[in-house]
């Protein structure tokens, strides 16, 4: 019997198609047509090969804005991700403050990024803001537009304010998700509180706590808004990070080229430390 | 090692899980918790375990008040329905985890974790991690994990409703040889009144947060002492009918009239509530003269060993269950005799009175 055919099926897959084509593929492929070419005005081209990529590499400027993005990265995981177990631990697991925490703990993740970064850049404020005139009427002397250390530090408290709350909550409704029954069969065995962490606790959040650091990782590595908004990238250059650089490049100095060639390495870095950190994770589990 | 729960309840604001229980427990016996979801086994369990606290009364173990000794210090284990093991830890270190909090010495514990293993077959599989195991080989780990620290009260918390009917087979032929000899008080929850009776030991059937009847296991089957006893010990369920004795005449509902003999005719007039076990309501070709009745076939269920067979008689259902295959067709008219010497009776408000 002659076996037929119904290729209906792809037709349903053709809006996703055309979706991912315009929002990704076809983008990504102008960034690629940028990045291997020298763009002059009038919409004239010329090829220049992977020029672009080697002098990317070998910037100065560039290693400088890595270096800075991946710290300022390394700082904020290594508060918020702590802090966040740390909070969702001490949550309460059942009664009337349960959605009370869940919605104070959601609060700041409402707020666009804009947003906080004004907030913080007038609360900063060394002479009128709450913050910046306390930490100076301490003693310190702090002025987020002349010190780097000031702006460095404004950042990171913002970031630690604004997305704790994630991690809070990924790991929250990971805990939740624990049967009652590991709890009593530690109680019985006598276990300590520290044992019940690291032996059932820790191990049945890997999950989502491997989920947390990727999309922490990931959004704070490509942290834009709040610098721009608070400095600027300043003082001098000590947070421009990959992305403010990436857009004063195209943007400012209108190096087409380039800042092409710039972000797709700089996709690449991500994508590279994102995949090894999620194989790692996930290596000593069977499918 | 005696446990003896003494007027205990458990309420939790308006709800009230245990109504208020009192019993005894011997050293070296197997008691099944025999009751349905949310009949108080799990509440009456963690109880007596002390993982929750009684509302009010006391928990005697061995004389000694330990109504308000932490779990920890009660010498207990339990086993769950979830495989519940150290996800981390090898199946080695997992049943050796209690007696490393007792701070046991290395060697002893070599030696007793190798024996238990070897008892419930895990020796091959003491470097895996519990996640490489199969369900069966899990919840072995987790029994390993209870019976390793010689406890003096142990509770398997429907241990086997997780896993397939192979295996389930299995592990019930060896959790009866695991605690033989033992001195433990062993507690095994089921909803299951067929695993009740291949256990033996003793039973308690529970219903709505209270022990109806305890003994052992076989008297609590064969004399239930209430309707509600006999009703939680019965699977498929029991035929129960509303029946009105007068002289030497039975009278099933309106219609059906049958000979009251034997010790039934000893009983006073009156109305009763009979109940008949299934297997003791037999299909039947010939007309019996007594204890006739014909039906028309509801449902059938056949497993090859047996025959299940729903049938409608005047507007009430009735359960036969019968040795071999009985190919009845649904819808069509059949015969089937009561065995009347194995029906027992109950006054109205539910109490045996033979």
């Amino acid at each position: 019997m002659k076996k037929t055919y119904n290729n209906k099926a792809w037709f349903f897959v053709l809006p996703v198609f055309i979706m991912v084509a315009f929002n990704a593929l076809v983008p990504l492929m102008t960034v690629v047509n940028y990045s291997v070419q020298e763009t002059f005005g009038d919409n004239v081209f010329t090829w220049s090969g992977v020029q672009w990529f080697s002098d990317t590499l070998t910037s100065d400027r560039f290693h400088a804005a890595l270096l800075r993005q991946l710290e300022f990265s390394a700082i904020v995981l290594a508060i918020e991700i702590p802090l966040g177990l740390f909070i969702a631990l001490n949550m309460p697991k059942k009664g009337f403050w349960v959605p009370v925490c869940l919605v104070l703990m959601s609060l700041p993740l409402l707020i666009p990024w804009n947003v906080v970064g004004a907030i913080w850049n007038i609360m900063a404020l060394p002479d009128l803001g709450l913050l910046g005139r306390a930490i100076n009427s301490l003693g310190i002397p702090y002025n987020y537009t002349r010190q780097p250390y000031s702006a460095w530090f404004t950042l990171v408290l913002m970031d630690v304010w604004h997305w704790t709350s994630l991690v809070t909550l990924l790991c929250y409704a990971g805990l939740v998700s624990i049967p009652d029954a590991y709890y009593q069969a530690a109680k019985i065995d006598g276990a300590r509180p520290w044992a019940v962490f690291r032996y059932i606790q820790l191990p049945k959040l890997r999950h989502v706590m491997t989920i947390a650091v990727l999309l922490r990782f990931m959004d704070s590595f490509m942290i834009y808004t709040e610098p721009q908004v608070m400095t600027g990238g300043g003082p001098g250059s000590s947070t421009t990070f990959l992305s403010l650089d990436l857009v004063k490049t195209a943007i400012g100095q209108f190096d087409l080229g380039p800042a092409a060639a710039m972000s797709l390495i700089y996709f690449l870095i991500i994508l590279v430390i994102s995949w090894l950190f999620y194989t790692l994770m996930m290596r000593n589990e069977e499918a | 090692m005696t446990l003896e729960l003494q007027a205990i309840t458990r309420r939790e604001g308006t709800a009230t899980y245990i109504y208020e229980t009192s019993q005894v427990f011997q050293p070296g016996t197997f008691n099944v918790l025999l009751g349905a979801t949310r009949s108080g086994k799990t509440t009456l369990m963690q109880v007596m375990a002390g993982i929750q606290k009684p509302s009010t009364g006391r928990i005697l173990h061995n004389g000694k008040d330990v109504t308000q000794t932490a779990v920890q210090k009660r010498n207990v284990s339990m086993v769950y329905q979830q495989f519940i093991n150290y996800p981390m830890l090898s199946v080695y270190e997992n049943i050796a985890s209690p007696l490393r909090v007792a701070g046991i010495a290395e060697v002893d514990i070599k030696q007793r974790v190798g024996k238990v293993a070897e008892l419930l077959r895990l020796t091959p599989m003491l470097q895996r991690r519990p996640s490489e195991l199969s369900g069966g080989q899990q919840q072995r780990t987790a029994i390993a994990r209870a019976v390793v620290k010689d406890s003096d009260l142990i509770f398997l918390d429907e241990p086997l409703a997780n896993l397939d009917y192979k295996l389930r087979e299995e592990l019930r032929e060896e959790l009866p040889k695991l605690f033989a000899g033992r001195n433990a008080i062993v507690f095994y929850a089921t909803t299951e009144p067929h695993e009740a009776l291949l256990f033996g030991g003793n039973t308690a059937t529970l219903h709505e947060g209270r022990i109806v009847q305890y003994g052992p296991t076989a008297e609590v089957y064969r004399q239930p002492n209430s309707l509600l006893s006999a009703r939680v010990f019965s699977d498929p369920p029991i035929n129960v009918l509303h029946v009105e004795k007068r002289g030497g005449t039975l009278t099933l509902g309106s219609d059906i009239k049958w000979k009251a003999a034997g010790p039934i005719a000893s009983l006073s007039d009156g109305t009763y509530e009979m109940g008949l076990r299934p297997h003791h309501v037999l299909p039947t070709s010939a007309r019996e003269k007594d204890t006739q009745l014909s039906g028309q076939v509801l449902v059938t269920e056949i497993s090859g060993s047996e025959s299940v067979v729903h049938f409608d008689v005047h507007g009430r259902t009735w359960v036969s269950q019968a040795a071999g295959v009985h190919p009845l067709k649904v819808g069509d008219i059949a015969h089937f005799k009561a065995d009347l010497a194995h029906s027992i009776f109950f006054t109205p408000q539910g109490q045996r009175v033979l």
